[in-house]
């Protein structure tokens, strides 16, 4: 079970939080055509390494955050804000 | 015999207390200390089980968890724990031992019919034979003979309790190298937790003689107790089995608890959860058999487990004991068996030179070593009586009644590489070593291949700085006393594996506890398996609860060996929790019977109970299913309810329903977007129904909001939905529209719910002080007013889900009790039934009100269930509108919403039945949908329905066939609105 870093709480149990997906999928606008929309429905990067998704804290404060891990490790590297971008991380060999 | 196998002195186990144990109903005494198998083998008794597969008797191979043979029932009746592992099981007063797995005794098994047909039965015999006609005809045969133990049929009468725990370093193992960095790390200012799985801390000092000139095992166990006694920041557990790694360092391990089981305990056993922020293993090594012909009977033990039994319990393997290996390790356990005086009629090394002192040491206490020496073949039947061997060209039969075998020392890395962690092969120690790879785990001693103490010390120091200095701590250097040991001549190596020849490999065993032979392996990589992980599926060589311990190394260099590769170049097989077998109420610890899950009651709970309510379980809620009147049949009470509702008025409990207070000035635009329809033009005091979507554009819970003020909605949900709305609202607020401004509140529990319907539910409220004004003039259907009722705020909702004039009423929940009083009370003289929630889905169905979830499928959109122009001439973007354009959603033949009524009126149907366009017996045809509703009205008088019917919309009238459990039937389609089609009912 991972330990997660809620960014308005702290670190807690996993048990706590609830899973949401990866993050920073731009949602379409009724306009866009439908391989778009498909591609924002069913689409998904799949990655193995660093990975940027949503948690909410659901047994805690509630709130959605971003996080970016790493899914070979399951190393958390950063937590941020649903609003924030994507943190670039430092350079170099980070396993 | 009986008695001759304990020795008059020595051991570790307390001679003045005697423990009365019975063995498959004999009485027995062991001692204090003792545990199953060594009271067992000090009884004399060698053969306690029955092999896997061929039902060949079996002893005790090893003095730990390790075993692969010796497993037994432990205690009676409901206490009684099957498989439980004699060699690691501590022995307790009045304990009632069993063997498992034979028919009908232990002395005469039928099943060892199998044996002596083994050359029908290799690896795979199942798979291969049993595919005619069917598998499932031998199935039930096959499932009685296959397993160990059977399971105790009584409800568990103990307690088993939950921990946890945190620690900045968690050692794991309480033998010399444990006990050694638990040292270091507490004394480095370190909060450390040392698990030891056995009742003593010491490890394989409590099986070692004296070596004179130096501290005993005794005093150094005792004194390295006493040092870390006195750390404040170390905590010791005794009795605890570290049994799995998790993510981000969480160890599982199960607390034992020593009592005998007649006595009473707080708890049986405990569930450790700890999370470290470095693991050090110190958990040791197993040693490996020797494969060699008839390597099963009883009395062959590894040799080690010999000198275990010898020196910690006082018992003598036997009176004439050989030795094998391949390793120096016999060497040792030659000497300590002829210090007790027990004869060691040979000692046979694989080893073309070993070393020149360790065989003078031998034969300075009479003990003939044969290099170069390979057993061929064993002899005996409950008991090993002698043994052939080869050595050079020679061949010789020598007499023993008990063998001890050596194939040298694997690591126990289970929980190394349940933590992702790999192994590499050390040629030198012919092994499987921890690579050192993980950042926070940290093998250490013999569990990381440093199988000598003297080299172990080193490394033990070298792995603790490192991780005391990724904790910010400076490792302290001194090493006590009890730490420092001599030059040992041992090399614990063994550079070979251990095997003997190409003779009977269908009767050398390699995984004791499945029964799997050298020629299982043979086959397996003859019929071409090539990765390790298929042989072992298909052998079951190391599975279960074996997980190679004592099995690995062997089938590895055999599999090497038959496919022509290096023994790294096969791999190695994925270690699984747990490491040893869990009892399932440890797992489930208190939280089983009523304390499984909390129950939520509704604030009229007891008002419910005195109404005499039938309760069930719906989500969480306990909610009454109806109220049953005496002598009444369950559906008698729902027809008597529904009709009542219909006739006069009804009162029931709706609390659980999800409430939300949506506000903010964003309010309507966010409600606009949630819902499919149309939220933004509801004027304050209206309320509209609304479809909630997800992004595929399927419906996913219904619901009213009512407007409130300009900024503030009064929100109902489903109740089975509430808490996956309230997170819903969140992650669009928070994720994709960060720029509205908005707060929900979950308002769910704060308010109790009561819902008060039928023709007269409106003169039951007038009768209420109350100062909303209730006429139908100044509160029409789909509104909702705020004041005050019995001197309560509350919140009265005029909305329907039973198709009469309706009133829903929510005051704060710690009212909701006194309201249902009062309300049901000036209800008594217009007729009023409380009704649960079985007729109120009654009334639904009658009335076609939707049930989502249950007359919805993953796949239904607004369209398919009538809701298609609401949607379709709603303004702006909305959660799913997007997907309800795409083709598939589009298409005319979808499951659509129906009613659907039994041609003859007589006649029942059932929720779940398949809908088809022609009668069954015209194959193939595809399912034209399926009843997703059903009941038999009491206002109709018959079983009505509704279903999702392929283009079901434009079939009313026609009629489809019915199939349910291969029974066939006529229905007609119809409007989903059974009852009351014009909704005057409604009143509104």
């Amino acid at each position: 079970m991972m330990q997660i870093e809620c960014p308005f709480c702290g670190k807690r149990d996993e048990t706590e939080f609830t899973y949401g997906g990866e993050a920073h999928i731009a949602r379409p606008s009724l306009q866009d055509d439908d391989q778009a929309w498909a591609n924002y429905l069913y689409f998904r990067d799949n990655i193995k390494g660093v990975h940027a998704e949503r948690w909410r804290h659901a047994y805690g404060c509630g709130q959605w955050f971003n996080a970016l891990r790493d899914t070979s490790t399951h190393r958390f590297l950063a937590v941020y804000r649903v609003t924030e971008p994507r943190p670039a991380l430092p350079t170099g060999p980070e396993r | 015999m009986a008695g001759a196998f304990r020795l008059s002195a020595g051991g570790q186990i307390d001679r003045t207390r005697s423990l009365r144990f019975t063995f498959d109903g004999r009485s027995l005494t062991g001692f204090e200390g003792d545990t199953i198998a060594s009271a067992l083998l000090g009884a004399g008794i060698g053969v306690v089980g029955r092999g896997m597969k061929f039902h060949r008797p079996r002893g005790v191979l090893t003095a730990g968890l390790e075993e692969p043979n010796a497993f037994v029932a432990a205690g009676s009746s409901a206490r009684r724990e099957p498989t439980v592992r004699a060699t690691a099981e501590p022995l307790v007063e009045g304990l009632v031992v069993t063997s498992q797995n034979h028919w009908p005794s232990l002395t005469v098994d039928f099943g060892r019919l199998n044996d002596l047909l083994h050359r029908l039965l290799p690896a795979g015999f199942y798979n291969k034979t049993f595919m005619w006609p069917s598998w499932h005809v031998f199935e039930p045969a096959i499932r009685r003979m296959a397993g160990l133990g059977i399971a105790p049929d009584e409800p568990d009468p103990d307690r088993y309790e939950w921990r946890n725990a945190h620690c900045d370093v968690l050692v794991i193992g309480g033998g010399t190298a444990g006990l050694l960095a638990a040292s270091i790390a507490a004394r480095s200012g370190a909060r450390v937790l040392l698990l030891e799985s056995d009742r003593v801390l010491g490890g394989a000092l409590k099986w070692e003689r004296a070596v004179p000139g130096t501290l005993t095992p005794e005093r150094r166990i005792r004194s390295a107790a006493e040092d870390l006694a006195a750390i404040a920041r170390l905590r010791v557990l005794l009795n605890t089995t570290a049994v799995s790694v998790y993510d981000h360092q969480l160890v599982t391990a199960v607390e034992r608890s020593t009592a005998a089981q007649s006595s009473p305990v707080r708890w049986r056993q405990r569930w450790w959860r700890i999370r470290a922020k470095h693991i050090v293993l110190a958990t040791g090594a197993f040693e490996q058999p020797l494969v060699f012909p008839y390597n099963d009977r009883p009395g062959i033990f590894l040799a080690d487990a010999i000198r275990h039994y010898l020196n910690r319990y006082a018992v003598a393997a036997g009176q004439r004991v050989a030795l094998a290996t391949n390793n120096d390790t016999a060497y040792e356990v030659a000497l300590d068996l002829r210090a007790a005086g027990i004869t060691v009629p040979c000692l046979l090394d694989t080893r073309h030179n070993p070393d020149p002192e360790l065989v003078r040491s031998a034969t300075a206490v009479g003990v003939e070593v044969h290099p170069d020496a390979r057993i061929t073949s064993t002899r005996g039947g409950r008991r090993i009586e002698s043994l052939r061997f080869t050595a050079g060209t020679a061949s010789q039969e020598v007499a023993c009644d008990a063998l001890g075998m050596s194939g040298g020392w694997n690591p126990v890395a289970h929980l190394y590489c349940q933590a992702g962690g790999r192994l590499r092969f050390d040629a030198h120690g012919a092994c499987l070593v921890p690579d050192g790879g993980l950042a926070a785990i940290h093998a250490i001693g013999a569990a990381a291949g440093a199988f000598m103490r003297s080299s172990a010390t080193a490394q033990v120091r070298s792995t603790l700085a490192a991780a005391l200095e990724a904790l910010n701590l400076c490792a302290e250097t001194d090493l006590p006393d009890w730490a420092e040991f001599p030059q040992s001549r041992l090399s614990g190596a063994t550079g070979a594996i251990g095997y003997s020849g190409q003779a009977h490999r269908d009767r050398a065993w390699v995984d004791f506890q499945h029964d799997v032979t050298a020629s299982d392996i043979d086959l397996a990589a003859r019929e071409n398996f090539v990765s390790v992980e298929h042989v072992k599926r298909y052998t079951t060589v190391g599975m279960s609860i074996e997980q190679g311990k004592t099995s690995n190394v062997n089938a590895l260099a055999i599999l090497a060996a038959q496919t022509n590769r290096a023994i790294p170049d096969v791999g190695t097989t994925t270690f699984r929790p747990p490491f040893v077998p869990v009892t399932l109420g440890t797992i489930a610890g208190g939280r089983n019977g009523r304390f499984y899950r909390p129950v939520r009651l509704l604030p009229a709970h007891s008002q419910h109970v005195a109404l005499g309510a039938e309760f069930e379980d719906y989500g969480a809620w306990q909610r009454p299913a109806c109220y049953s009147k005496a002598n009444e049949a369950r559906h008698e009470a729902i027809s008597r309810e529904v009709r009542a509702l219909r006739t006069a008025v009804g009162l029931f409990d709706a609390s659980p329903l999800g409430k939300f207070l949506v506000r903010g000035p964003d309010a309507a635009e966010f409600l606009d977007r949630m819902y499919a329809n149309t939220m933004r033009t509801l004027v304050p005091g209206k309320a509209r129904y609304g479809l909630m979507l997800n992004e595929q554009g399927v419906v996913i819970d219904d619901g009213v909001c009512a407007r409130l003020a300009e900024d503030e909605f009064w929100v109902n949900t489903t109740g089975a939905g509430a808490g996956r709305i309230a997170a819903r609202f969140e992650e669009w607020l928070q994720g994709e529209w960060p720029e509205l401004q908005v707060v929900t509140t979950d308002m769910t529990s704060a308010f109790a719910t009561l819902n008060l319907a039928g023709p007269r539910a409106r003169e039951v409220l007038a009768s209420l002080p109350c100062d909303i004004d209730v006429s139908r003039a100044a509160f029409p259907h789909m509104q909702i007013r705020t004041g005050t009722l019995c001197g309560l705020a509350c919140r009265i909702l005029r909305v329907s889900f039973t198709g009469e004039l309706s009133y829903e009423i929510s005051v704060p929940a710690e009212f909701g009790a006194s309201l249902w009083e009062r309300i049901y009370s000036a209800g008594r003289r217009f007729g009023i039934e409380p009704f649960g929630i079985e007729s109120l889905l009654v009334a639904r169905t009658e009335k076609g009100y939707l049930h989502v979830g249950a007359d919805t499928d993953g796949s239904t959109v607004p369209d398919d269930i009538g809701f298609g122009p609401a949607v379709a001439n709603k303004i702006g973007d909305f959660v799913g509108r997007r997907s309800l354009t795409l083709a598939e959603n589009l298409r005319r033949d979808r499951l659509q919403l129906v009613g659907l009524r039994c041609a003859a009126a007589a006649e029942a149907f059932n929720a779940g039945a398949h809908l088809l366009d022609r009668k069954l017996a015209k194959v193939p045809q595809d399912s034209a949908g399926y009843l997703t509703s059903a009941c038999l009205s009491p206002t109709l008088n018959q079983y009505v329905g509704l279903g999702l019917l392929r283009n079901g919309r434009a079939r009313h009238g026609e009629t489809v066939y019915l199939v349910d459990g291969g029974r066939e039937s006529i229905a007609v389609v119809v409007s989903p609105t059974h009852y009351d089609p014009a909704g005057s009912r409604l009143d509104d």
